[in-house]
C-alpha cells in the first residue's frame, strides 16, 4: 500500500493498473516540481543574466562566480545543502519538496542566465546602433528592440532545459521527495516486482518528455517573428 | 559661409593603438553636401560614427552647431566630457542611414519610421503616422507602409532607413555606405532618393561612398581621406579631374579603372 492506495498481485495486468493511481500521484509530484522549478528558474536566471551583464564589476563578478558555481556543481550536493545545511546553519526548517524545487530553480537559473545572455548577445550589434542613432532610451531599446528579436531565439534552447529538468527531478527522491521514480521503486521494493513499476514509470517520463517537448514547439510556432533572421 | 555647422578641431580617435582620426581637421557648412571618399580603414566611416555619437573621441573638439559634441562646458568654462543626458540632447540633430540598413525586423515599416519620433521626439501617434506616410511617399513606399522589412527589396529597405532618420528631422543626414551592401541593379533607386533629398531641401548631408559618378554630381566638396586625415578636398571637378595629390590619383585611379 502507498498513498493509501492497495495494489493488486494477482495477474501483471491487474497489478499494473492498480499501481497506475500510485504512480500518478508520484507523477503530480514531480509535474510540481518541474513546472515550480522552472518558473523560478527562468525568473532567477533573468535576475542573475542581468547582473552578470551590469557594467559594475562589483556587481557583475559576484553573478558570473555564483553562475559559474550553480553550473559547476552536481545538482544532487545543490539539493543537500539547500535540504540539510541551510536548516542546520539557519535554523529553518524547510519541507522537502521545497527544498527540492528550490534547488532545481537555482541550478537551472544558471542554465536559464546562458540562454538569455546567448540570445540578447544574437541580436545583431547595428540593432543597438540604429536604436542609439534614433535616440531611443536604453529601457526602451532593450524592452522593445532587443527583447522582442531575442525571445524567438531563446525558446528553443529552454525547451531542451523544460525536458532536462523533468529528467532530473528523480534526484529529490534522495531528500525524500516521493516523486514518480521513488514511487515506483518503493512498489518494486515491497512486491520484489520491478519490472511493471519501473516500465510505467518509464512510459510516463517518456510522455511528460514528449508532451513538454511539443508544447515547446507549439509555442515557438505561434511566435510573432515576422521577418527575424535567426541564423 | 563663416558658422560651420559640423567642426573637427583636431580631432583623434584610437581603436585600441590603432589611430583612425589623427588630428583630423574638417568643417561642413550648413546646407552642405559632402562626400567622403578614401581607401577602407581610412577614417571616413568613423566620422561619421562620431558624429553619430556611436564612438567616442580621445582628443580634439567636435562641434555640432555652435556646441560641443563630446564635451559640455563644466561651471567655470572648461570642456568637461559630455554626460549622457548632453548626448541625447546633441544627438537629435543628426540623423544616420547605415550600411547594412539596420531596419528593425520585428516591426512594419510603417513602426521603424514612427517608434522614434512618438517615444523620442513625444509626437503625437496619429501625427507621427501621417507624417511617415508623407516620408514613404517620398522614397517612392507608400504602399508598403505595413509590410516587415524582410518583405522588402535592399533597395526598398534602404529607402525606408532614409526614411525612418528623416523622421526625427535631422539638421545633418549622415550617410555611411548607402549603397555598399546592395545589389548593383538596387543602387539607383536609392541613389534617386539621396538626390531628391539634395535637391529639394536644405539638409546638411555628409556621404560616405565609393560611387564616384554619384559623388561627383550630388556633392559641393569632396573630402579624399587618408590614414585619418584629409588629404585632399575641394569641388568635385577639381577632384575628380585634376587631383594634386599623388595619393588622391593612385585611389581614384584604382576606383575608376579597376580592370588596368
Amino acid at each position: 500500500m502507498l498513498f493509501g492506495i492497495e495494489w493488486d498481485t494477482s495477474s501483471t495486468l491487474a497489478f499494473a493498473m492498480s499501481i497506475i493511481p500510485i504512480l500518478l500521484v508520484g507523477g503530480i509530484t514531480t509535474i510540481k516540481a518541474t513546472v515550480i522549478g522552472f518558473l523560478l528558474a527562468m525568473v532567477l536566471g533573468l535576475v542573475l543574466a542581468g547582473l552578470k551583464g551590469m557594467p559594475v564589476k562589483i556587481i557583475s563578478w559576484p553573478a558570473s562566480f555564483v553562475l559559474e558555481f550553480l553550473r559547476g556543481t552536481p545538482l544532487l550536493i545543490q539539493l543537500f545543502f539547500v535540504f540539510y545545511v541551510l536548516p542546520q546553519v539557519t535554523g529553518w526548517l524547510i519541507p522537502a519538496f521545497v527544498a527540492g524545487a528550490i534547488a532545481l530553480a537555482l541550478q537551472y537559473s544558471a542554465y536559464c542566465a546562458e540562454v538569455y545572455r546567448a540570445g540578447i548577445e544574437a541580436v545583431p550589434y547595428g540593432q543597438r546602433e540604429a536604436s542609439r542613432a534614433l535616440n531611443l532610451p536604453p529601457l526602451h531599446t532593450f524592452t522593445y528592440i532587443i527583447i522582442p528579436q531575442a525571445i524567438p531565439r531563446v525558446i528553443p534552447a529552454l525547451g531542451n532545459y523544460v525536458v532536462s529538468i523533468i529528467k532530473d527531478t528523480p534526484v529529490l527522491s534522495a531528500i525524500t521527495v516521493l516523486e514518480m521514480l521513488s514511487a515506483a521503486s518503493i512498489i518494486g521494493d515491497r512486491t520484489f516486482n520491478y519490472m511493471v513499476p519501473l516500465t510505467i514509470v518509464g512510459a510516463m517520463y517518456l510522455i511528460l518528455t514528449v508532451f513538454a517537448a511539443t508544447l515547446v514547439r507549439i509555442i515557438d510556432a505561434a511566435l510573432p517573428k515576422q521577418g527575424i533572421p535567426l541564423k | 559661409m563663416s558658422n560651420p555647422i559640423v567642426k573637427f578641431d583636431k580631432v583623434t580617435k584610437r581603436f585600441g593603438s590603432f589611430e583612425v582620426l589623427r588630428e583630423l581637421d574638417f568643417e561642413v557648412q550648413q546646407g552642405e553636401k559632402v562626400t567622403i571618399i578614401g581607401p577602407s580603414g581610412s577614417g571616413k566611416s568613423t566620422v561619421l560614427r562620431v558624429l553619430m555619437t556611436l564612438e567616442p573621441i580621445q582628443e580634439g573638439v567636435v562641434y555640432v552647431g555652435d556646441q560641443p559634441l563630446w564635451h559640455e562646458q563644466s561651471d567655470n568654462g572648461e570642456l568637461v566630457p559630455a554626460s549622457e543626458k548632453h548626448l541625447r540632447s546633441m544627438r537629435n540633430q543628426m540623423g544616420m542611414v547605415f550600411q547594412s540598413f539596420n531596419l528593425f525586423p520585428h516591426m512594419t515599416v510603417l513602426r521603424n519610421i514612427t517608434e522614434a519620433p512618438i517615444n523620442v521626439l513625444k509626437i503625437a501617434k496619429k501625427e507621427a503616422r501621417e507624417r511617415a506616410q508623407e516620408l514613404l511617399d517620398m522614397v517612392g513606399l507608400a504602399d508598403q507602409a505595413n509590410k516587415y522589412p524582410a518583405q522588402l527589396s535592399g533597395g526598398q529597405q534602404q529607402r525606408v532607413g532614409i526614411a525612418r532618420a528623416l523622421a526625427m528631422r535631422p539638421k545633418v543626414m549622415l550617410f555611411d555606405e548607402p549603397t555598399s551592401a546592395l545589389d548593383p541593379e538596387l543602387v539607383g533607386e536609392v541613389l534617386g532618393v539621396i538626390r531628391r533629398l539634395a535637391t529639394e531641401h536644405d539638409l546638411t548631408m555628409l556621404l560616405v561612398t565609393h560611387e564616384m559618378e554619384f559623388a561627383r554630381q550630388f556633392s559641393d566638396k569632396v573630402c579624399f581621406f587618408d590614414q585619418g586625415k584629409i588629404r585632399e578636398s575641394g569641388p568635385p571637378d577639381k577632384i575628380f579631374t585634376a587631383p594634386k595629390e599623388e595619393r588622391t590619383q593612385e585611389f581614384l585611379h584604382a576606383v575608376l579603372h579597376p580592370n588596368e
